[in-house]
């Protein structure tokens, strides 16, 4: 058995680096210090695995050596006008460098999935600007904790206890011990009243919702604000919950943006939320020492899309003129960050970039995906490390299963039995080593912790076979 | 392969070769004085200029404050594309070129080696990441460590030898080359979005102040024989009466200078040479400046020298790009970064009929043109800060040609060119001073031996440029000048030619130097300080450091440390 430490998981943006994982036989046997999501991935990750490549024959996939999937796929990249790659946030930085290179030599469109989830964040970061840092900056100094439309307790379950409230820091003290005494005091009370149901039998009593502290009177120390259309598991963690109509987080946002500069709003409520009770929480935003606003999907995807996090932006950036203030977008997949770094420093542009007139051109609306997908545009696809069949919109699919489709992926997904070509990769993180960007753009190495199957390349591997077979091809060879 | 370079008129300062017909003969990518294969390739550079190639000691092209850049102006880069060519690829740019490009740019100016001047040490991998993206030229990163928790600390506790061995691990882990301070303890400050205002300010938390720090880590530098000097971006940058901070900061290593050896190296000085109390009464203090360093040997400079554009300002100085977004009300990016440092990037546009901007152009030249040896002066911009690198050759026909100078002169703010002493010097660079304030004073001042020079065993990296000095004119002829150090007809990099008349002909990688500091002791991290890293950062201790197979091309330069 050997044990392998500092593993980075790759799962979701906290790419959490403190993984021990134990392995024997080239199998891993348990794994320490991650969270649920994680511990899964390193435990069944070889489950669903698709180890052929496999080739479309008449109806159905036929297996294939990996030759002759890499003939075919240059075949299909070179021989069409407008091919479009996608993908990416699952691969490593490596890998990306090849998509880039591959996507210029065919002059084809290269996107990533934050087409799909922090593409508004990213026009809106460009139109504005972004106060951000480390997640370390917030684990030491953030006093006042803020997530809006994200729910990290189910999905980035490590990042309140690593990075935030429940971290200890050089001058924050951690929050746990208070959440522990919070949380078995509710549970009891809970008990308590299911027991008095019991005995005096009136049947009808619900168990009330769990109490907060009103706003007015804020607690001392650290504070956890969540922000929510609903109740997540998250927001019971929370000092405080503001529970926002749905669709209505410009409003709650501008609302803000008004009352930190001591304009009085003439209603009585916004976005379902009273403005005393508004009153009071730019009080607490103004009076921290040192604040951060995480904002996920729910402010991003919502209606309004980039005009949300305008207005988020702008409210970050107003309250620095009182106090220290950032924000930074709750990043979902463990290198969707990388994949945008890579493709700035390389392009120019972090996310759809047009190569075909031969230099790098940008317009999401334009350029991305689904709007090529939709219009009808593309003529061959290629997607790394990436489903778009289950996550995209139906008419997006009915034209990406149209023309041929090429899949390098690790599992077998729905997208890659739609697909006319499908290679199998290995694993980044578990099987093949590679670079990855956690959420706050902090670079950490991807380990190796098994040997991929025999026969089984990383996506870096297969791409640059990829390429070298493109570059026969368009030189004329056969 | 060996190639000789015939006839040119070589300036080689280094070697006191000022303008003399040479020829230069390479081989295995050294120059060499008489060739062993047989292989030979003769190019006739008679009626041209040869130097070594160019040697930039400051320079934003690669790290995550430069993608930053990147990734917030799209528009910088939708005016400026390179298509796909035969050996290159593509790009984008105007002032925050993509990688690719930047390479290809710095190669056809005959630049062959640039210092990237703001490492994070946290995300130092991705500075190499985008330094081995960068084709054409050799590189080094200075890892920022003027904010850095436990050098602050060991400063505080007097452990300066400690404070070194723990550098040289520094260096080691970051593959970085050397030690560099950005508004020392203000961006500390700035973690509470706060700022100190002097050298002898109380930094927030530590009860130190920078001009500890400062004394600190030259005392550090010295004890680690690191090849370059610090290099130092002061405190109270692009504040109005900053100049006498910056004396302040060259006074304050004065004593701990053995010799005419220099302990300092004030970085885009321009910026840190304003009189006056607040903008509209700003005014030139590069003559006070330019006074002390006449008059003293441990110090060197370099300009940062404005040119009238659009760029963008991107600098580990958080709180004065948080200053100049609320100065400029452009677009405002900030990134703290934990334990270390911090970093800010606004877009900026220098306009001529802004009497502040205007001013700054001239404290540039000022600069420049006052002191008098070239040794201590070096040309740069900041790119992107003050203007893009591929502003150089504007900027040499300025240096060259009072002509040039007084053209545009006529065209600045009338009040700034009424109040500014430039219009009154006459000093015109000659061919031989350029080659210093590029190449050869560089490369002597970052201790790099086999750079910015023509003589035996030196790098074979040239840069000839289509000019005939005997013919020139240059303070009437500056458009000349300036087309010339536009494009090289040939710039040779390893022995071999990579650009001929501004066209990229062959890509190369390019290496990257870092500082492998040998300590007496064998240096490992204690216990103690793993555990306090697992306190103070938000990653393992192991994955911190990057190792050497990383870098593509990695280059280690041997250091000799006295701890």
């Amino acid at each position: 058995m050997t044990v392998v430490t500092g593993v980075s998981c790759p799962v979701c943006g906290c790419l959490c680096d403190d993984i021990e994982v134990d392995v024997t036989d080239n199998r891993v046997i348990s794994v320490k210090n991650a969270c649920a999501i994680g511990e899964a991935k390193f435990l069944n990750y070889a489950q669903h695995r698709a180890t052929t490549p496999l080739i479309k024959n008449g109806n159905s996939l036929i297996e294939a050596s990996l030759e002759v999937a890499i003939q075919r796929s240059a075949e299909i990249l070179v021989n069409s006008k407008y091919p479009i790659i996608y993908g990416w946030s699952n691969a490593s930085c490596e890998a990306v460098k090849k998509g880039i290179a591959l996507a210029e030599d065919v002059g084809g469109v290269i996107d990533n999935t934050s087409t799909i989830c922090h593409g508004p964040s990213i026009m809106s970061i460009q139109d504005l600007g972004i106060s951000s840092c480390t997640l370390g900056q917030l684990r030491h100094r953030a006093d006042l904790v803020i997530y809006w439309g994200s729910n990290p307790w189910s999905a980035h379950p490590r990042h309140i206890e690593r990075y935030t409230v429940f971290s200890e820091g050089r001058f924050q003290n951690s929050e746990w011990n208070d959440y522990v005494t919070k949380s078995s005091s509710i549970q009891s009370q809970k008990r308590l009243r299911r027991a008095s149901d019991l005995i005096s039998k009136t049947g009808d009593s619900t168990i009330s919702e769990v109490s907060h502290l009103p706003l007015t009177y804020p607690k001392m120390g650290r504070k956890l604000i969540v922000v929510d259309v609903r109740r997540t598991r998250s927001t019971d963690v929370a000092d405080y919950f503001l529970q926002v109509e749905p669709g209505k987080d410009f409003e709650l946002l501008q609302a803000l943006r008004l009352l930190i500069k001591y304009d009085e709003l003439e209603v009585e409520e916004v976005a379902g939320v009273p403005v005393k009770l508004l009153e009071d929480f730019a009080d607490i935003l103004i009076g921290c020492d040192f604040g951060i606003i995480f904002f996920g999907l729910g402010l991003t995807m919502s209606s309004g899309k980039n005009r949300n996090i305008d207005a988020a932006l702008s409210l970050v950036r107003d309250l620095n003129q009182r106090t220290k203030f950032l924000i930074m977008p709750m990043r979902g997949h463990f290198n969707v960050t990388g994949a945008n770094t890579v493709s700035t420093w390389q392009t120019g542009y972090p996310y759809a970039v047009d190569f075909s007139q031969g230099y790098p051109y940008y317009n999401p609306g334009e350029t991305s995906v689904i709007d090529i997908l939709r219009r009808g545009e593309s003529d061959a696809s290629l997607i790394v490390a990436s489903d778009p069949v289950a996550h995209f919109p139906k008419t997006a699919i009915q034209h990406l299963v149209k023309n041929p489709l090429i899949v390098v992926d690790p599992l077998e997904t729905p997208t890659s039995l739609m697909a006319d070509v499908f290679i199998p990769s290995a694993f980044v993180g578990i099987e093949v080593e590679g670079t990855a960007y956690r959420m706050d753009h902090v670079p950490l190495p991807l380990k190796k912790v098994v040997d991929p199957p025999k026969g089984i390349l990383s996506d870096e591997e297969i791409l640059d076979k990829i390429i070298q077979r493109v570059h026969v091809l368009q030189e004329g060879g056969i | 392969m060996s190639l000789l370079l015939k006839n040119g008129f070589v300036y080689d300062p280094l070697n006191g070769v000022n303008g003399e017909v040479m020829d230069i003969l390479t081989e295995g990518g050294k120059i060499v004085e008489r060739h062993r294969s047989k292989d030979l390739k003769i190019i006739d550079v008679s009626g041209m200029v040869v130097m070594p190639g160019g040697v930039d000691i400051h320079s934003h092209i690669a790290g995550s404050e430069v993608n930053a850049g990147r990734l917030l102006r799209p528009e910088d880069h939708f005016k400026d594309v390179e298509v796909k060519g035969k050996v290159t690829r593509s790009g984008v740019g105007y002032s925050i070129p993509s990688t690719f490009t930047t390479g290809y740019r710095y190669t056809k100016m005959g630049y062959t080696t640039v210092m990237v001047p703001s490492m994070p040490p946290l995300e130092a991998r991705h500075t190499h990441e985008e330094m081995d993206d960068t084709p054409m030229i050799d590189k080094a990163a200075y890892p920022l460590l003027s904010d850095w928790w436990v050098v602050l600390e060991h400063i505080r506790d007097n452990k300066i030898e400690e404070c070194a061995a723990h550098i040289a691990w520094i260096m080691k882990a970051t593959k970085g080359y050397a030690i560099k301070l950005v508004n020392p303890g203000g961006l500390e400050a700035w973690g509470f979005g706060k700022n100190v205002q002097s050298i002898d300010d109380p930094v927030p938390n530590f009860g130190i102040t920078p001009r500890e720090i400062i004394r600190g880590l030259c005392k550090v530098n010295k004890l680690l024989n690191l090849p370059h000097t610090i290099h130092v971006h002061t405190n109270n940058l692009g504040k109005p009466g900053n100049y006498l901070t910056t004396l302040k900061t060259m006074h304050c290593v004065k004593d701990l200078a053995e010799e005419t050896k220099p302990v300092i190296h004030i970085t885009h000085c321009q910026f840190s040479a304003y009189k006056g109390s607040d903008w509209s009464n700003i005014r030139s203090g590069a003559e006070r400046i330019a006074r002390y360093v006449n008059r003293n040997s441990h110090v060197t400079i370099d300009l940062g020298q404005i040119a009238f554009t659009d760029t963008t300002t991107m600098t580990a100085d958080g709180p004065f790009q948080y200053g100049l977004y609320q100065l400029s009300g452009n677009k405002w990016m900030n990134h703290d970064v934990e334990t270390e440092t911090s970093s800010g990037v606004v877009p900026f546009r220098y306009r001529r009929k802004s009497y502040v901007h205007a001013t700054q152009w001239t404290i540039g030249l000022e600069l420049a043109l006052f002191i008098r040896s070239p040794w201590k002066v070096f040309l740069t911009t900041d790119h992107p800060n003050a203007a893009p690198f591929t502003t150089y050759p504007l900027i040499i026909s300025w240096l060259m040609s009072r002509h040039a100078r007084e053209r545009l002169l006529k065209k600045i703010n009338r009040k700034a060119r009424r109040r500014c002493v430039l219009t009154t010097i006459d000093r015109e660079y000659d061919l031989s001073e350029i080659a210093i304030a590029t190449r050869a004073g560089t490369a002597k001042a970052l201790g790099l031996t086999w750079k910015g020079h023509l003589g035996v065993d030196a790098d074979a990296d040239v840069a000839v440029y289509a000019l005939n000095p005997r013919r020139l004119n240059p303070s009437k002829e500056y458009e000349l000048i300036e087309k010339a150090f536009e494009r090289t007809a040939y710039t040779i990099k390893g022995g071999e030619v990579v650009s001929r008349r501004g066209e990229v002909v062959k890509s190369v990688l390019g290496q990257t130097y870092w500082a492998d500091v040998k300590t007496l002791e064998p240096n490992e991290a204690s216990s103690e300080f793993k555990q306090r890293f697992k306190d103070y950062w938000t990653v393992q201790y192991e994955n911190y450091p990057i190792p050497e197979n990383y870098l593509h091309s990695s280059k280690p330069v041997p250091v000799k440390a006295e701890v």
